[in-house]
């Protein structure tokens, strides 16, 4: 393994992670709930009533942030190298599978290793496992 | 007010993800080449947001209800099964092939990326199809809309 010293970006990671955090802390504390991303969008595909506008408040704010950010500096461009039929695949599982695992990066990653949720310990090493396992596969085996 | 807060919350995850370089699935995909040129900066984003997530959880895993007077809705749920381990498996391997997970996929869409915007496309198609694979299980054991999931 050689690491990648120029991509490699401590400090803005770090920083960027923080504010993520608050953002879940801020969540819990005020909200009562978990920022888990996919069970937050999910729950959108099964409505219950008194339980869908908070829903879409957090997603519009997921959506506007690129915007406020704007306000500050112009954001970096994604770059986003998988092709249409990769992307269609990818969208399909990460579907299908974060609502089958309930929970994704956010949820699980992020939320659930701060609770110490051994559930969530399990999921998030399944699906950072896949996740190193496909690119390795991808990149390394076939060529993609 | 918690729809307020949700759209703050909501907002301040998506700064953190466009400020951690998440946000970009090429800088994802550095970090999951173990094999390659290796990026390790997503591991600090999770450090960073666990330090100050696990501070929050401490506290709220002694109230009952939020700051706003909300019920604190705490998955209780230990149990490691099948459909956690599957859909992990899944999930990683969607995360494998675009570096997209959900939260930088919206962020993203909201760039006006218009290969994010497929990408939250079919990963809500995928969810549909979810819901009605569960929807059709739960009408055939005869508990309608009893769902076997919490909300995350």
């Amino acid at each position: 393994m050689t690491i990648d010293w120029p991509a490699f970006t401590p400090w803005t990671a770090l920083a960027g992670g923080v504010l993520v955090g608050a953002a879940a802390a801020m969540f819990v504390l005020l909200n009562g709930r978990i920022a888990g991303i996919s069970g937050i969008v999910g729950g959108l595909l099964r409505p219950v009533r008194g339980d869908v506008a908070w829903r879409l408040a957090f997603v519009a704010g997921l959506v506007a942030a690129p915007m406020a950010y704007a306000a500050f500096a112009q954001w970096p461009r994604p770059q986003i190298d998988a092709g249409y039929v990769a992307l269609v695949a990818a969208g399909l599982l990460v579907g299908v599978g974060t609502r089958y695992a309930s929970g994704c990066t956010s949820g699980h990653g992020v939320c659930g290793l701060s609770r110490l949720s051994p559930r969530s310990l399990a999921a998030t090493a399944v699906f950072m496992g896949a996740g190193f396992l496909t690119v390795f596969l991808m990149r390394h085996l076939l060529g993609l | 007010m918690t729809v307020f807060t949700s759209f703050l919350a909501g907002l301040a995850f998506g700064l953190g993800l466009i400020v951690s370089g998440m946000a970009n699935p090429a800088k994802v995909l550095g970090f999951l080449d173990l094999g390659g040129r290796w990026d390790p900066s997503l591991a600090f984003v999770m450090g960073g947001a666990i330090a100050v997530g696990a501070v929050a959880f401490a506290v709220a895993r002694r109230r009952t209800r939020s700051f706003l007077g909300a019920a604190m809705r705490l998955p209780a749920s230990r149990t490691i099964d099948r459909r956690l381990v599957l859909g992990s498996v899944l999930f990683g391997i969607g995360w494998g092939v675009a570096g997209f997970c959900p939260g930088p996929g919206l962020v993203a869409a909201g760039m006006g990326e218009v290969k994010a915007l497929v990408f939250v496309a079919a990963m809500l198609a995928g969810m549909a199809g979810y819901e009605l694979v569960e929807r059709r299980r739960s009408a055939a054991a005869g508990m309608p809309g009893a769902a076997a999931d919490t909300a995350r």
